[in-house]
């Protein structure tokens, strides 16, 4: 069904930026306009998410140019629930930035640029072109390198650097491997190459390709031999750019893995075994990252590492039931990293540093706080009910029926790990009295009601938000249902775009 | 004209790799650069070239009547071409600012993010 509205996602932030641009400088308005472009886009969020839901994917040709030969938007449930996750988790980081950031990093553009940094993430999400996707990666970290060096603190450019030579490395890759399915295909368009590529009779330079891709978005997600960038600069810049990076970023990279995966290459015996061995060993090295690590935001990036390979492995088995583990551990994933990044900017905020061994006493300040926090804490170790818990029992489920039983091993040693590293946190941070002769500068304290209200909410908002994903799984279970069909089956996503013209091949 | 375009594709794709693998940042820079050339020449050279036919139906027809230039590849480098000038720009500019920082042009040097416990 063509429906104009799917754009929407992506224009809401582009206004929202033009806008924030023209009141450069003033960051009162830009904070409201902020708050308000978030709080419109998640509602368009919702509403495009209940409308595929209720009506099937919807398309958008660009200028009416028929598929295959202009851009076309698609959004099926996939790009639905991805969008719809962005946008609330964007909204929180937007609430958190307007109390948490230095006027001078807003004077700078934070703001305006944090928009098209979300334009980018719903464009890639929603597009059914391929070069399209590229564009809008390239959007993605034109914008992400910006926030990550605004405020030009030495160590956040040192960090960049690294970020920034691997991720335009990774578009590069990426670019190779468009280019040479151009090369053997003669088109962009998703659905069409999928029918394309499933035509196209030597499979050795097919698989070459897929490992170009495979190396980009890899890079991209941070996977096990490309991921050394993320842990030296994700805790560069400050805490709500940080969450933006940790919950959505490489999230962009996993999304991107299942949509060419599923329907451009259909993954071999040979990929899937690269996949689960790279799936192990991330969780492994991200593991052991972690372990060792005693400042709060560097042990989140090692754990980003180590979960991404949960996400890795489901996508390696490839079956209905591992593919729903997938699916449903993106989605917990995204709110929860995003506000693990936020809780470790309000303990800065009220202990002015993030070293575990220099922190202490936060249970018995502020109980009420913490006990959210442990919350969002005990979800992202997976304790029943909580959303952590639910797609690892379908990962471990499916990995028996496999026989990968050195996945299943590398997903309970990494589930015992991070429940080991919370465990360590919480004692450090929460339970412990503050170490003597160490100075605390709490910042929080002082600070009026409604600025301490604006950095408690958002991370309400999304601790909310796991809740719900953990008590009501059923209904996630059967969003997840749907869109694990939808991939292994994309034959109704290639009649939607291609129309009549799927029949002809 | 295929197999110079492959020779130039290939030791533009070598000398990248080559500058990306050494320490200093300048000569990741150029790498990266390079690497990006490569990319669009192979770009170019898979969408298949064709001397002096640009697609241009003429006034008499309704379709194409020979084989014509495949415009598509060129609008994808064009596209790939403005990107990376921007990310070029802006990578220079970071790199001149964590020259002025560190100074030093030694990657090996960098390694603040990991001494720093905030």
């Amino acid at each position: 069904m063509i429906d104009n509205h799917i754009l929407a996602p992506v224009f809401i932030h582009l206004f929202t930026a033009i806008i924030q641009l023209i009141a450069w400088r003033k960051t009162v308005t830009q904070r409201f306009l902020s708050v308000g472009g978030s709080f419109i886009g998640l509602l368009i969020a919702i509403r495009l998410f209940s409308t595929v839901y209720q009506d099937g994917t919807l398309f958008l040709n660009a200028s009416n140019w028929e598929a295959p030969f202009g851009i076309v938007f698609v959004a099926d449930l996939l790009s639905a629930t991805m969008v719809m996750l962005t946008s609330i988790a964007g909204f929180a980081v937007s609430i958190f930035s307007t109390a948490s950031l230095s006027r001078q990093r807003m004077l700078y553009g934070y703001f305006p640029i944090f928009h098209f940094l979300l334009m980018g993430l719903n464009g890639s999400f929603l597009t059914g072109d391929i070069f399209n996707l590229y564009v809008w990666f390239e959007v993605i970290i034109i914008s992400s390198f910006v926030l990550m060096t605004l405020g030009g603190r030495k160590a956040q450019l040192e960090g960049a650097v690294k970020y920034m030579a691997m991720n335009i490395l990774a578009s590069t890759f990426f670019l190779t491997g468009i280019g040479i399915l151009y090369g053997i295909t003669g088109t962009l368009n998703m659905a069409d190459l999928a029918l394309k590529i499933k035509a196209f009779d030597n499979k050795a330079l097919v698989g070459i390709t897929s490992v170009f891709f495979l190396l980009g978005f890899g890079i991209k997600s941070a996977v096990f031999p490309l991921y050394y960038w993320l842990p030296s600069s994700y805790h560069t810049p400050p805490s709500a750019v940080a969450a933006t990076f940790g919950g959505l970023l490489t999230k962009v990279g996993i999304y991107a893995m299942l949509r060419v995966f599923s329907l451009i290459f259909i993954p071999d015996e040979f990929t899937r075994n690269l996949l689960m061995v790279l799936a192990v060993l991330t969780i492994l090295t991200g593991l052991f990252g972690a372990l060792i690590k005693s400042n709060i935001r560097r042990l989140f990036s090692y754990l980003i590492v180590c979960h991404i390979g949960f996400m890795l492995g489901g996508i390696s088995m490839f079956t209905k039931i591992a593919l729903m583990g997938t699916v449903f551990y993106l989605i917990h994933d995204i709110i929860v990293k995003t506000n693990m990044f936020l809780i470790a900017g309000y303990i800065r905020q009220v202990r002015g540093t993030m070293d575990m061994h220099r922190v202490g006493g936060l249970y018995k300040e502020y109980p009420l706080i913490s006990l959210i926090i442990a919350l969002v804490l005990f979800s992202l170790v997976g304790v029943p009910p909580l959303s952590g818990f639910w797609p690892k029992i379908y990962l471990i489920q499916e990995a028996f029926v496999g026989h990968h039983f050195i996945f299943i091993t590398a997903i309970i040693l990494g589930s015992l790990g991070t429940m080991y590293v919370i465990a360590k946190m919480w004692v450090q941070v929460f339970w412990k009295d503050v170490p003597e002769g160490i100075e605390l500068e709490d910042k929080y304290k002082n600070l009026p009601l409604f600025r301490k209200l604006l950095l408690i909410i958002p991370i309400c908002i999304l601790a909310f938000v796991t809740l719900y994903i953990g008590i009501q799984a059923e209904s996630i279970v059967k969003v997840v249902d749907r869109i694990s069909n939808e991939l292994l089956d994309t034959s109704p996503y290639i009649r939607t775009v291609l129309g009549d013209k799927a029949n002809l091949l | 004209m295929e197999l110079l375009l492959v020779a130039v594709l290939g030791l533009l794709y070598a000398a990248g790799v080559y500058l990306i693998l050494r320490r200093s940042m300048v000569k990741l820079l150029l790498g990266i650069m390079l690497l990006g050339n490569g990319t669009n020449i192979l770009i170019f050279l898979l969408g298949g070239i064709t001397k002096g036919k640009p697609p241009i139906i003429d006034a008499n027809h309704n379709v194409f009547q020979d084989i014509y230039a495949d415009p598509i590849p060129q609008a994808l480098i064009l596209t790939a071409i403005v990107i990376s000038f921007a990310l070029t720009a802006f990578a220079i500019v970071l790199l001149k600012r964590v020259y002025a920082l560190v100074d030093s042009d030694d990657l090996d040097d960098l390694n603040t993010p990991e001494e720093e416990d905030l």
